[in-house]
């Protein structure tokens, strides 16, 4: 070989190195774009900000793995400071500037209400991880929380049959979610033979903190010789003024359970549970869910937001479901297109944190088991009770008279509100 | 049962040889725990074996059996009477029964001393002490096994030696009563030499009673109960006068009917009184928390005219205080919650004085642009309370003095934490009165306040006095912030709930007057409180603001209109 010749070589090696490496370049560039839409301040920041979190996790973790269709996946952060009107813009911000694939975001259900029309208009992706009301299906829109009937139709059952309890207070905070839930619970008890005087409905205001004289009636409530059990949709911050009541009138979970839909391991780490033991909360997942998939979870959350005493809680599994199924579909389908990323979705299982499966559902909502814990001294909770298997989540609830004949159904139908009366799809979708 | 009944029977023997052990060695010390039973153990050793044997199996399935499992093993364990059957029951109530992890059959109570983790082997009462829980298990419990708990203990307790633990436990049966219990009950009440505790065992048989057959015994148990307001004498007095399917009476005897009307007469009529005044007690509590809320507030705003939008935040600053105090002395909750007073004084008065001398001195008179630089003030604090302590709630924790209940009687009880927080809000109006009337700065802040051209006249340096004035109803939302850290949620957004209701209790009362602060906040927390039960909280807070609104429209000066001409300067 001569001198040429080395010179020739090294300098084509240089230009593979360079091409590649330019090559390398443009790949960083074309990247999947992930949307994240949480509230990181106002009064949803408290608990939005872990579910940022866990998205962030979760994309950082998919990226260590190689990322999808073998490009990086890139969070776009936005905040919508926990103002409804500000969620639609910000989620038009995502859709149209950003061009995100897919979007993991919201928490209350005015929120999502507020993006839906955004996500139906643009075309886009949404994961959204919260229980709630249900009565909804949209093609945009995947519900990885649960549906009433995955929550709380199944905690009134647990109630009714194991704990024997015959009188029911509904108590929630005044807006759509709460209002829904107990319309569906009311009908349910009374399906069930409840009469009207077994039933207390009470509404109180946004972080309401005066429980005095509510307390001292459901106690009243309660003394009339039928165990008697709270069913409480309260909301966010008025839970702990509320149990601090309980605690403070000698309500102890024995006489008056309390079983809880908005309350988890993360609002619990704000209260000092030792008034609280023994009262309940229905959920998809616990924390101190004994599993290798959970244990393995919780070490890399501890790991990611570098805090060893930091919670897991119920949505953050469903992000983690949610996050996991759209991989699925974007590998499945081989492209990140909304259109077929959708049609993909339905039918696809990802293992949950519980030990089983969540399969994706022709109406955009998944399996989940019920699990109906006890709050326990240390702020976690006891798992009392769960279903033998997983639940199929119901977008419309069976027992509302305006929505008994209504199914939903993405595959076969195309339609999210389909009437099986009159066979026709009402063509909108909430 | 999961695992071998080989692994059981080797297992008993080994701790079977080791308790025998144990018995000859510590038996001077086992005298006084166990009195009978080392003696009947030593006699008679092949009859134990066989009840201990059982016992072993029963302890095993109480601790990992199925919730069902282990409510069987409770009912069935109430009834025996070996020595430690109380300590298991007990201990599994409080949570401090554990298990050996791969023998579920060795079962033992832990309990703590003088940081000394002992663990105790209810078989024989042995005792060792243990570095840490490693290697056991919590026996785990839910509600209705608590309930069949307490129950449990309380058939033990009722041969406790303190009257108060006696009577306690006699409630506790009363609440389910079973055969087993009323026999027990009726086996004690010819030894029972307390008079109260007498008093609750005759209530306890009376209620058994009214089920008897013979009318005779259910007059003379009426008349027992006649005295009692409770709610299960209620309800169970009101079946005898309920009518069956055809509308005929299920009690067949008038006279026990007319005695039962009587008795429930009187229990209705008591329970409207005293509802009245629980709820009147529930507004004046109610009514302190606005006060006290609202009373720096009649300060800055209502004395200098500052619309202070950042008043909530100051109170929030207080209360992060509380939670700072606690954490500095995690050993001293009630301590460190009465330092938290003055603390919070000093922090949020600083801030005051801050804000006061940095931003709002310079738009004095122009109430707008006021509002406005305060109401930034108020997203600035909040961020900051959020970057520093994270938008997590935070935890205060209410001294054990605080929480709990004082009961008056049978319906009517009063919670420890609402009284002192109405005794506070006094002690906190009553000092800032003084201040205000009977000290030198309070009549320099009057003067000013009155007429600033002819106090700085006088030689007062009206801007000193402004600035100590915003410090010091600002010091006093600081307090106002540690009382509520113990009522409610301590949070970035802690402020913004109180901040609506302190304007309108200073409106309402009268722009400038701590009187009408105190009448006003009392008024609007009563009035609330008395409609609450009737229209639901979301109405009752609509309905007091559209009264305030047209109370204002007929007394634009509120309650107690200022005198003079304050206002007018700023």
């Amino acid at each position: 070989m001569n001198k040429q010749g080395f010179i020739k070589q090294v300098a084509s090696a240089c230009l593979a190195v360079s091409t590649l490496f330019g090559a390398a370049t443009v790949q960083a560039e074309d990247t999947i774009k992930v949307g994240v839409l949480h509230s990181l301040s106002g009064t949803m920041a408290i608990s939005e900000t872990t579910l940022k979190d866990t998205v962030l996790m979760l994309i950082e973790e998919q990226n260590r793995k190689g990322g999808l269709l073998g490009k990086k996946l890139e969070p776009v952060v936005v905040d919508p400071a926990s103002n409804w009107p500000l969620f639609a813009e910000r989620a038009r911000e995502l859709l149209q500037r950003h061009e995100v694939d897919v979007v993991f975001g919201c928490w209350t259900s005015v929120s999502r209400k507020s993006v839906l029309p955004v996500f139906e208009e643009l075309n886009g992706l949404l994961f959204y991880p919260v229980q709630y009301e249900g009565e909804e299906s949209s093609r945009n829109v995947f519900y990885t929380g649960a549906a009433p009937n995955q929550q709380a139709i199944p905690a009134v059952d647990y109630l009714m049959n194991d704990v024997g309890v015959e009188r029911w207070v509904l108590a929630g905070t005044d807006y759509v979610y709460p209002r829904t839930t107990n319309r569906i619970l009311e009908a349910y008890l009374k399906s069930k033979g409840v009469k009207d005087e077994d039933i207390m409905i009470n509404y109180t205001p946004f972080g309401h903190s005066d429980w005095q004289s509510i307390v001292a009636e459901i106690k009243r409530f309660g003394s009339a010789g039928k165990q008697t059990a709270v069913v409480s949709t309260i909301n966010g911050d008025a839970n702990v003024p509320f149990y601090n009541e309980l605690s403070n009138q000698q309500v102890s979970a024995e006489d008056i359970p309390v079983v809880a839909f908005s309350v988890g391991e993360e609002e619990l780490s704000g209260i000092d549970t030792s008034n609280l033991v023994g009262h309940l909360s229905a959920w998809n997942y616990f924390m101190s869910v004994d599993t290798p998939e959970n244990e393995a979870f919780i070490k890399s959350w501890h790991t990611y937001i570098k805090d060893p005493k930091r919670v897991t809680n119920d949505p953050m599994e469903a992000h983690y479901v949610g996050f996991n199924l759209w991989a699925q579909a974007v590998e499945k389908a081989g492209t990140t297109d909304v259109d077929k990323v959708i049609d993909a979705l339905p039918g696809l299982e990802v293992p949950n944190l519980t030990g089983g499966v969540a399969r994706m559902l022709p109406n955009h909502h998944i399996t989940k088991p019920v699990l109906i814990g006890e709050i326990r001294e240390d702020g976690q909770y006891d798992v009392v009770w769960e279903t033998d298997g997983e639940v199929e989540g119901d977008a419309w609830s069976d027992f509302l008279d305006g929505s008994k004949n209504i199914v939903a159904d993405w595959v076969e139908l195309k339609c999210g509100n389909y009437n099986t009366e009159t066979k026709t799809c009402s063509g909108q979708n909430f | 049962m999961a695992y071998p009944a080989v692994r059981h029977r080797t297992g008993w023997y080994s701790l079977w040889l080791l308790s025998l052990l144990c018995l000859l060695i510590t038996g001077g010390a086992q005298a006084h725990t166990t009195p009978d039973e080392p003696v009947v153990m030593a006699d008679d050793t092949a009859v134990m074996m066989d009840p201990l044997q059982q016992r072993r199996e029963q302890l095993a399935s109480l601790a990992t059996g199925s919730f069902a499992d282990k409510r069987r093993q409770v009912n069935s364990l109430q009834q025996q009477s070996w020595p430690g059957v109380r300590a298991v029951l007990a201990g599994m109530l409080a949570g401090a029964l554990f298990h050996d992890d791969d023998d579920p059959a060795n079962v033992y109570v832990l309990r703590e001393q003088d940081g000394v983790l002992i663990r105790i082997n209810p078989l024989d009462g042995s005792e060792v002490e243990i570095a840490s829980p490693q290697g056991l298990k919590e026996v785990r419990t839910n509600n209705q096994l608590r309930r069949a708990l307490r129950g449990a203990v309380a058939r033990f307790d009722m041969a406790d030696e303190s009257p108060a633990v006696r009577k306690a436990a006699i409630a506790e049966l009363r609440r389910d009563l079973d055969s087993d219990a009323v026999a027990l009950m009726r086996e004690r009440l010819p030894l029972e030499e307390h008079s109260g505790v007498r008093n609750e065992l005759e209530v306890a048989l009376a209620l058994h009673d009214l089920d008897s057959t013979e009318a005779a015994t259910r007059l003379a148990a009426l008349d027992v109960l006649s005295g009692e307001l409770a709610n299960d004498v209620y309800n169970r007095v009101q079946r005898l006068l309920a009518t069956d399917a055809d509308g005929l009476p299920v009690e067949p005897d008038g006279r026990v009917r007319a005695q039962a009307q009587r008795a429930i007469d009187r229990i209705e009529q008591r329970r409207s009184i005293f509802g009245g005044l629980e709820t009147l007690f529930f507004g004046l509590s109610f009514g302190s928390v606005l006060v006290l809320a609202a009373i720096g507030l009649a300060i800055t705003f209502g004395v200098m005219g500052v619309i202070n939008m950042a008043h909530g935040e100051l109170i929030m600053l207080g209360a992060y205080t509380s939670y700072v105090m606690q954490l500095l002395l995690p050993d001293h909750i009630g301590l460190a919650i009465v330092l938290a007073v003055p603390a919070a004084f000093l922090v949020s008065g600083l801030m005051g004085i801050l804000i006061e001398r940095g931003v709002v001195r310079f738009l004095y008179g122009r109430p707008l642009e006021t509002l406005l630089a305060t109401f930034g003030i108020s997203l600035l604090l909040q961020q900051l309370v959020r970057s520093i302590f994270s938008p997590l709630n935070r935890t205060v924790q209410a001294p054990e003095w605080m929480s709990g209940l004082w009961r008056i009687n049978d319906v009517f009880a009063i919670t420890w934490n609402r009284f002192y927080i109405i005794i506070f809000m006094l002690l906190v109006f009553a000092l800032l009165w003084l201040v205000l009337n009977r000290t030198s700065l309070g009549l320099k802040v009057r003067a000013v306040s009155q007429n600033r051209a002819m106090a700085r006249a006088m030689g007062v340096r009206s801007d000193r006095v402004d600035a100590l004035t915003f410090g010091l109803g600002s010091g006093v939302a600081g307090i106002a912030g540690v009382a509520l850290s113990l009522l409610t949620n301590v949070g970035p957004n802690l402020g913004q709930a109180y901040i609506i209701d302190s304007f309108m209790v200073v409106v309402f009362g009268g722009v400038g007057n701590l009187w009408g602060t105190l009448v006003g906040g009392m008024t609007l927390g009563v009035a609330n409180k008395f409609l609450e039960p009737h229209v639901g909280a979301v109405m009752a807070k609509i309905l007091m603001l559209v009264f305030i609104i047209l109370f204002i429209q007929r007394r634009k000066q509120g309650l107690f209109p200022q005198k003079g001409r304050a206002g007018e300067d700023h």
